[in-house]
């Protein structure tokens, strides 16, 4: 066991440092050093992306992110997505749109959601299939995910004329 | 017949906000894997690299040093079980299988086969430890289909194993892998073929497949020094998981406590426990709570599966397109223990027709493969593939319509299944009457390389043992404590069964689900009953309720409780006193203490679900790979409760009924090993590989149940399959019998073809 690090990142907007071993993945570290459980493990080796979080406003497999590299970056996780007691745009349209079953893969479509939507305002049903394709959704059969999305996107072009 | 054209109920067919969807998501929700406990240890299970050998020494010494392991666990830590059998709710099972599934005793059958676990103070270091663990095996020729496992020279699994015969085994059977044997007969096949203008007989092939579930399994567990034993786990079903544990390490059921999390899918394979008895034994061992998360290698090579097969399936039909008869051989790779579906599978094979004569074997063959379990309809898509292709074939020899040939020949009340079972009232014609008449099946499809298919599928759904608890709070609310875990959103569904009986809002309820110790006797999670069994419960509860808010009523007023009435969310007395339930709700307890209404259900039996599906494909002729372009499915909900997630029962299943269809299969060499055991290698369909999935509840309301219900979530699995193959058939003229159509196999049978 190598020597542990302290690491330093802006984590949901709040400075958090923490100490992790070399070979800590930042989901272990979220999960099991932070507590911040939100963030869910399928496979842990970047192939279901229910560990989705945004490093540096890019999503990333975080269980393919070593925590030391998250040294001086901002992470974006679930649990920072509600804004106070009020859901995020993408929340609420999963909400009403019955887009998740078990709610297992829901942080990571969530993410992935947020970086389509900070992107690209106006995707088409074609751009959210192809850009939430590395995130499995094993119940829903994805229909509600990819109406939920397109919503969401909608709600917030409504958001910004407004 | 679509929902919310007419509105006969006030909550029921509304689509409420799910109760436990805010904590879902924003990540507050608790699975299994998310509870944190002081002092909590990390487990890890050591697997065989093999898939049949025998354990000739185990030697955990080196691990046992390691600085940071605190306990170690092999089979030797496990009360012995000489093969009792013990009812665990949903079937009997073996319990010195179910033992040496959970730890391998002196063999491993499958490669990833349990055989020592360790619990140390991070995850790191139980790894470590397990690999100082060393293993002396002696390796076995494995075998690894099911055809090859039932010759008399195969290599024997378990030599404990006779073949039963309908549930008896014959004194003189020798050892063997066939496990058991079914046989169902009606009338008399061969004067029935005799009937016959046209007969179809085909061979079929389906691979084994994963339930594949984004969460994997978890257990953590404490040991108590005063014996009681408590287990957080995500699982189907608390009690059953309780029974398991408890049976499995030798102590009380009572001294069991199992508290569900959230469970991140099962679909049936989250019935069966792997991890919580050798979480128990390391928290014996250590005096620590134990978390065990299983690895997704793991989840494939030792959990899951549902059967490979090989089905033989022989119709015959006269002129005018009326089935005379009917006969199935079928055999299932139970795995490395006794257990397939078979016989659901035997009984579904000609479920959705009214078939005179017919005759179905089917056998139960034990291969190196992981245990198989329940998979949403279990047994049901294997046979419906065969059996709608054939039909299929039937249909284009005689050149009808393949919706009105399952109109012509489809089971209806009174009709009796192969098994014996006269159906109730059911929907099987009215699926495939919407089917018929949807704008998807009118419509014109063009273009090359294109076809359309249909494909029919039953499955029976459960009734079983559910039971609730329901609370009046003085603000007008209602607690709702159900045994039932939530796998996809039922709570909100029993929660609308209370609403709709107390005259309530849905929000007005607060269901909960909860531990062991706090609620009573409740089945699994599967067999789609739920939504029926659970919430024939709740009404029953709600009818408590309204019983006593009469009685308080009447208290209030002071006049007999015979001149009050319930009605509508409101209790009605003479003179025209009125309160609302939350008026009288206010009040309770200035004439008497809690309201409380409970409710069970156990006896009461389902009638059976149907669904047509209906497929547009496009073959790609060069690569065979398949794209489906359009999906529709019609399926009877009996009554739909929340529509949304009855849609989305339907949806998640035709996709992992596409899964099946077109990709996934274990794949194994020549030794037994998987080599496909991620989501990368065993590919699920993801969302860029399919269409929306449109659909049509019909709704032929359920005697059995008071508002009508009938499950939903096993039956849409079953017909994909066997629409695909159809469709692929209607697009480049090859008939595909061998699960997955994966993109090698159809370019073959096209090249072939040329
Ligand atoms: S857990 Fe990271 S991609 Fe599956
Ligand atoms: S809702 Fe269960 S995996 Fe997506």
């Amino acid at each position: 066991m190598s020597k542990k690090r302290v690491v330093s990142a802006t984590i949901n907007g709040n400075t958090t440092e923490f100490l992790c071993e070399p070979r800590q993945t930042l989901l272990e570290v979220l999960r099991n050093v932070l507590n911040m459980t939100g963030t869910k493990e399928g496979c842990t080796n970047g192939n279901c992306g229910s560990c989705t979080v945004l490093l540096n406003g890019r999503p990333v497999t975080s269980c393919l992110v070593l925590a030391v590299e998250a040294d001086g970056a901002s992470v974006r996780t679930i649990e920072g997505v509600a804004c106070g007691s009020h859901l995020d745009p993408v929340q609420q349209c999963f909400l009403e749109g019955a887009a998740l079953q078990c709610g297992i893969c829901t942080p990571g479509f969530i993410m992935q959601t947020e970086a389509l939507l900070e992107q690209n305002g106006h995707p088409t049903e074609a751009d959210v299939r192809f850009h939430l394709a590395g995130n499995l959704c094993r119940c829903t059969g994805y229909d509600k995910i990819v109406r939920s999305v397109l919503a969401a996107a909608e709600f917030k072009r409504g958001e910004a004329t407004t | 017949m679509a929902t919310g054209e007419k509105r006969k109920y006030k909550v029921i067919g509304t689509r409420p906000l799910r109760h436990d969807g805010v904590d879902k998501l924003t990540g507050r929700a608790q699975y299994g894997a998310d509870i944190r406990l002081t002092g909590m240890l990390h487990g890890v299970v050591l697997r065989s690299p093999h898939a049949h050998a025998k354990i000739k020494s185990i030697d955990t010494s080196a691990a046992a040093a390691l600085p940071g392991v605190r306990a170690i666990c092999t089979s030797a830590d496990f009360p012995d079980q000489v093969g009792r059998i013990v009812e665990l709710g949903e079937g009997a099972v073996n319990m010195r299988h179910l033992s040496a599934n959970v730890m391998a005793h002196d063999k491993a059958l499958y490669k990833g086969h349990a055989v020592a676990a360790v619990a140390a103070d991070s995850i790191h270091i139980a790894e470590e430890a397990a690999k100082l663990i060393k293993i002396d095996y002696e390796p076995l020729p494995p075998v690894m289909e099911v055809l090859g496992a039932m010759r008399d020279d195969a290599p024997l699994l378990n030599d404990d194993v006779r073949m039963t015969e309908m549930g008896t085994v014959k004194p003189e059977t020798k050892p063997s892998n066939v496990a058991a044997k079914f046989l169902f007969t009606k009338g008399d096949v061969t004067a029935g073929f005799a009937k016959a203008d046209i007969i179809i007989e085909r061979e079929f092939r389906t691979a084994t497949v994963h339930q594949g579930y984004i969460e994997p399994h978890n257990a953590t567990v404490l040991w108590n020094a005063d014996g009681k034993v408590t287990v957080w786990m995500s699982t189907q079903g608390t009690f059953t998981a309780r029974q398991q544990t408890a049976e499995l390490v030798g102590i009380a059921v009572s001294d069991v406590k199992v508290v569900p999390m959230e469970i991140g899918g099962g679909f049936g394979g989250k019935i069966s426990v792997y991890l919580p008895p050798v979480a128990a034994i390391l928290s014996r061992k250590s005096g620590k709570p134990v978390q065990i998360q299983m690895e997704r290698a793991a989840v494939f090579e030792a959990t899951g599966p549902t059967p490979g097969s090989f089905m033989r399936v022989k119709v015959g039909a006269t002129r005018d397109g009326k089935i005379v008869a009917g006969e199935a051989w079928i055999a299932f790779e139970a795995g490395a223990f006794p257990g397939s579906p078979i016989a659901p599978g035997c009984m579904c094979v000609f479920s959705c027709y009214d078939i005179p004569d017919a005759r179905v074997e089917g056998y139960d063959v034990c291969v190196n493969k992981p245990r198989s379990n329940a998979y949403r309809a279990p047994g049901s898509t294997q046979v419906a593939f065969a059996m709608e292709t054939v039909v299929d074939e039937i249909c284009e020899k005689l050149g009808v319509d393949a919706a009105e040939f399952r109109i012509k020949n489809g089971a209806k009340e009174g009709t009796r299944r192969v098994d014996g079972p006269v159906y109730h009232r059911i929907g099987m014609i009215e699926t495939v009457e919407a089917i018929r008449d949807s704008e998807h099946y009118q419509s014109k499809l063009t273009g090359p390389n294109r076809g359309r298919g249909i494909a029919t599928g039953f499955w029976f759904n459960a009734g079983l043992k559910s039971a609730v608890v329901a609370t009046v709070n003085l603000d007008g609310t209602v607690s709702l404590i159900e045994g039932s875990t939530d796998i996809g959103g039922s709570r909100t569904g029993i929660a609308m069964q209370l609403a709709e009986t107390l005259g309530i809002a849905a929000e007005a309820v607060k269901p909960q689900v909860a531990d062991t110790d706090s609620i009573g006797y409740t089945d699994v999670t599967g067999g789609s009953r739920v939504t029926f069994a659970t919430g024939i419960a709740a009404v029953e509860a709600a009818k408590e309720i309204q019983k006593q808010m009469v009685e308080r009523a009447a208290l209030l007023w002071e006049v007999d409780s015979a001149s009050v009435k319930y009605e509508d969310g409101k209790v009605i007395g003479p003179a025209e006193k009125s309160f609302s339930f939350a008026e009288l709700a206010a009040k309770i307890h200035e004439v008497g203490g809690a309201v409380i209404g409970h409710g069970t259900s156990s006896s009461a039996e389902q009638g059976g679900a149907f669904g047509t599906h209906c497929v547009d494909v496009e073959v790609d002729p060069d690569t065979g790979k398949v794209q489906i372009l359009r999906y529709t499915i019609a399926q009877d909900a009996g009554t739909a409760i929340h529509p949304s997630y009855v849609e989305g029962q339907m949806q998640g299943g035709v996709v992992q009924g596409i899964g099946w269809a077109l990709n996934e299969e274990y794949f194994y060499d020549d030794k037994g090993v998987m080599r496909n055991a991620t989501f990368l290698d065993y590919r699920i369909p993801t969302c860029y590989d399919v269409p929306m999935i449109e659909t049509i509840i019909v709704e032929v309301p359920d005697p059995a149940h008071p508002y009508g219900v009938r499950g939903v979530g096993e039956v849409p699995i079953c017909p994909p399959p066997a629409a695909i193959a159809n469709a692929i058939h209607a697009a480049v003229g090859v008939r595909m019998r061998d699960l997955p159509m994966s993109p090698p196999k159809v370019c073959a049978a096209v090249m072939q073809k040329k």
